[in-house]
């Protein structure tokens, strides 16, 4: 299939390894894939935040170049992250509405329709649970809340993750409990972002993991920079890095 | 023929009224401050955690064994929607029914008027010289947004809590901090110090033991139960269709207030109607199960207008608007008003879970009060503590997904961040340094060539980077680097690699 990446904004700019690995883990599996050059954010920091009208574009935006992409063959797109395809798929078409565009709502849908985040992308488009990796570590896995809440991926990061050859794979106590990211919400309630920060750190201690693996850079960044603030020898790796096995960098 | 007869006069449109400050709405600090000080309280933090994850625990359990959860709460939503919808005609169908019962019903436009129709309804009850100093009152959240007591108070009418917790909330001269458990931020030696010091006639030989701290309640409730010739209290649903008002509890306590007084006196939002005697059905099995993690909540008390000789003969209801109708003017935001009060997002939620209730500023706390708060007191902008309600939340959904009636909170929360926005827009003429660098961020994005250059720009920040990590930024970004790190930015981004690798530019 030949499958347009949505890189997101977050990890083009601060998390290549998990876009590239994206890339590495779908070509390996025998796909094609583009990466549509005139994508940049799907806008969901500014409508969180509020700033709806600020949004508009980016979203009509969006949708032109992820369109333009399936018109030109691709059969779906992907994004190493649920919080981001949360947005195209719960956000876009009402943001369009709102402003009174239906003929964009309309193609909004269509784009969200056919996006997936890339545990939903492998197990329910592609039917692979088991991708061929191998990764020797002892890892903990944290479902990101809007993967969890929004899409409702359920377990299917896990049941990749247990397909993984040599993994000691070990469950995070609370898991289901947010990291206190929330896009904004991390710096207009610094104190509260860093009280739940804390107990999700606590929880991660307790699995004695290597690594803290999740599908969403920007919850990685969050718990990373707690990990790495406490001086803790737990790295946070995406999953997409997992799941394209040791040693992928070796592909670039 | 003159000008009034040859057209329909329609009204001017006005601002729909907000809850009058009177009220219990609106706090003193911005939430960011208010819950930086609940943090520090260590004992705060314990006790609601500990609290908090019982009730979780309970309702999780409770939920699990209905096998048509999801298809109650569909129902519970479509029930209060067509309410919702319905809603002058079924509160006049309510108003029929209750008054064809015996029953008086009055209307209230906002906290004040509520305040003034109860505290005459209560001196009308006495004589004068036997004057009503007293009243009993069942639990209730809409006595609490109108702040009722304060208004009897000022009245020289003493209201006496009989809810243990808000009865320990009032000895204590506190405030409730939950719907449901409005003392969860007390643990038991807390609760027997405020009996010691405030309870009248109380044993001084008490114990911190669960069931001697009931006793010594009840032995002091029971005296003032039967010393009461007026109740106040609110109610869980009014049926339209009967005109029957219902409170359901777990203490019994509200049951003795509902039938022993002469007098009883309702305050009821205008949203919580049902329309149908049936629809109870549907409420009577999400409500307990939300909210106290019970399959049936011990004491259901439904009373339709006055029975002669039987319970209180003297029963009015006050139906209060206090912002409900310019909460169900906005599209989106209306949701919010199919609340049944059942506290279930407060106990799921990892925001009021660590800062407590106090921290809101209202009395309805939580992830509900943040959607609820702002629609029905108003956000006024500039340094008003209501605009930082919607921001109180990480987004993280679980209060969505336990809601018995459904109610997008995440999506109410943007939606009224959204109408903060708008609202400061039109206020203010210079913008907000936010308002800036969203609009910054906005147009760099809106062009991949500018938001590469936006990225190769980002380089310099590994300047800023000691050993791979960055550890101090410049405000805003400090409020980051307070306690997290950052890492440096890549050597290469994502579409630098991909340009290198298929041999096209970026």
């Amino acid at each position: 299939m030949r499958i347009a990446l949505m890189a997101t904004c977050l990890a083009d700019a601060m998390f290549p390894r998990a876009a590239q690995a994206t890339v590495v883990l779908l070509e390996r599996l025998g796909h094609e894939v583009v990466f549509p050059t005139g994508q940049t954010c799907c806008g969901q920091m500014h409508v969180n935040t509020g700033y709806q009208r600020e949004a508009l574009p980016l979203v009509r935006h969006h949708v032109e170049v992820f369109e333009r992409a399936l018109e030109e063959g691709a059969g779906a797109v992907v994004a190493p992250s649920g919080s981001c395809v949360g947005s195209v798929r719960h956000q876009h078409a009402g943001l369009a509405l709102d402003a009174g565009d239906e003929a964009l709502a309309g193609r909004a849908t269509e784009v969200a329709h056919r996006t997936y985040e890339l545990s939903e992308l492998l197990v329910d488009v592609l039917g692979v649970v088991d991708v061929g990796a191998r990764y020797a570590r002892r890892v903990t896995y944290h479902p990101t809340c809007h993967s969890l809440r929004m899409l409702h991926v359920g377990d299917k990061p896990l049941r990749l993750l247990r397909a993984v050859r040599d993994i000691d794979l070990v469950e995070l106590p609370a898991a289901d409990q947010c990291c206190g990211f929330g896009g904004t919400f991390a710096l207009k309630n610094a104190d509260t972002s860093t009280a739940m920060l804390a107990d999700k750190l606590a929880a991660v201690a307790t699995t004695g993991a290597q690594v803290v693996t999740a599908g969403d850079s920007s919850c990685l960044m969050h718990i990373g920079g707690g990990l790495s603030r406490a001086g803790s020898g737990t790295r946070t790796v995406h999953l997409a890095e997992i799941l394209a096995g040791e040693g992928w960098e070796a592909s670039l | 023929m003159t000008r009034a007869a040859s057209s329909t006069f329609l009204g001017m449109p006005v601002a729909l009224p907000l809850a009058g400050e009177r009220g219990t709405l609106r706090g003193e600090h911005p939430f960011p401050e208010a819950a930086r000080a609940a943090l520090a309280n260590g004992q705060l933090r314990r006790n609601l955690g500990h609290a908090t994850r019982t009730i979780r625990g309970k309702r999780a359990a409770v939920v699990a064994e209905v096998p048509d959860w999801e298809e109650l709460r569909d129902a519970g939503a479509a029930v209060k929607d067509d309410v919702l919808a319905r809603l002058p005609e079924l509160l006049e169908q309510f108003e029929a029914a209750f008054t064809a019962r015996g029953g008086h019903v009055h209307w209230a436009r906002d906290a004040d008027e509520a305040n003034r129709i109860v505290t005459e309804l209560i001196t009308a009850a006495g004589s004068e010289d036997d004057l009503v100093r007293q009243v009993v009152k069942v639990k209730s959240m809409a006595t609490q947004e109108i702040g009722l007591n304060e208004a009897l108070a000022e009245a020289g009418i003493a209201a006496v809590e009989t809810d243990l917790a808000e009865l320990i909330v009032q000895l204590a001269d506190d405030k409730p901090s939950h719907i449901l458990v409005p003392a969860i931020h007390r643990n038991r030696a807390e609760i027997r110090r405020i009996f010691l010091e405030h309870m009248p006639g109380v044993d001084p030989a008490l114990t911190e033991e669960p069931r001697v701290l009931a006793m010594a309640a009840r032995a002091y409730l029971r005296r003032t139960f039967l010393a009461a010739r007026v109740a106040i209290s609110g109610a869980n649903f009014g049926v339209a269709e009967t005109g029957t008002l219902a409170v359901v509890e777990s203490e019994g306590n509200g049951r003795m207030c509902l039938t022993l007084p002469q007098t009883l006196i309702t305050v009821m939002g205008i949203e919580k109607l049902v329309p149908t005697w049936r629809d109870l059905e549907v409420f009577l099995q999400l409500l307990p199960r939300s909210s106290t993690g019970e399959r049936m909540n011990p004491y259901t008390s439904l009373w339709t207008g006055v029975v002669p000789g039987d319970g209180p003969q003297d029963v009015h209801v006050v139906l209060l608007d206090n912002g409900r109708t310019a909460a169900l003017a906005d599209r989106v935001g209306r949701a919010a008003l199919r609340c049944i009060r059942c506290s279930a997002c407060l106990n799921v939620c990892p925001v009021y879970e660590r800062t407590g209730g106090h921290a809101y500023g209202s009395v309805y706390p939580g992830p509900i009060g943040a959607v609820l708060t702002p629609q029905l007191a108003g956000m006024h902008g500039d340094d008003d503590p209501v605009d930082t309600l919607p921001y109180a939340s990480s987004l993280c959904g679980a209060c969505y997904e336990v809601c018995p009636v459904k109610i997008d909170i995440p999506a109410l929360l943007v939606h009224l961040r959204a109408r903060h926005v708008e609202g400061e827009r039109a206020r203010r003429r210079l913008p907000t340094p936010e308002r800036m660098a969203m609009a910054t961020a906005a147009w760099g994005m809106r062009s991949p060539g500018r938001f590469a250059a936006g990225e190769r720009s980002m380089r310099a920040g590994r300047l800023l980077a000691r050993g791979g990590r960055i550890r101090h930024l410049p405000p805003p970004l400090s409020a980051w680097t307070a306690s997290r790190d950052l890492p440096a930015p890549p050597q290469q981004t994502f579409r630098q690699w991909w340009a290198g690798r298929s041999g096209t530019p970026s």
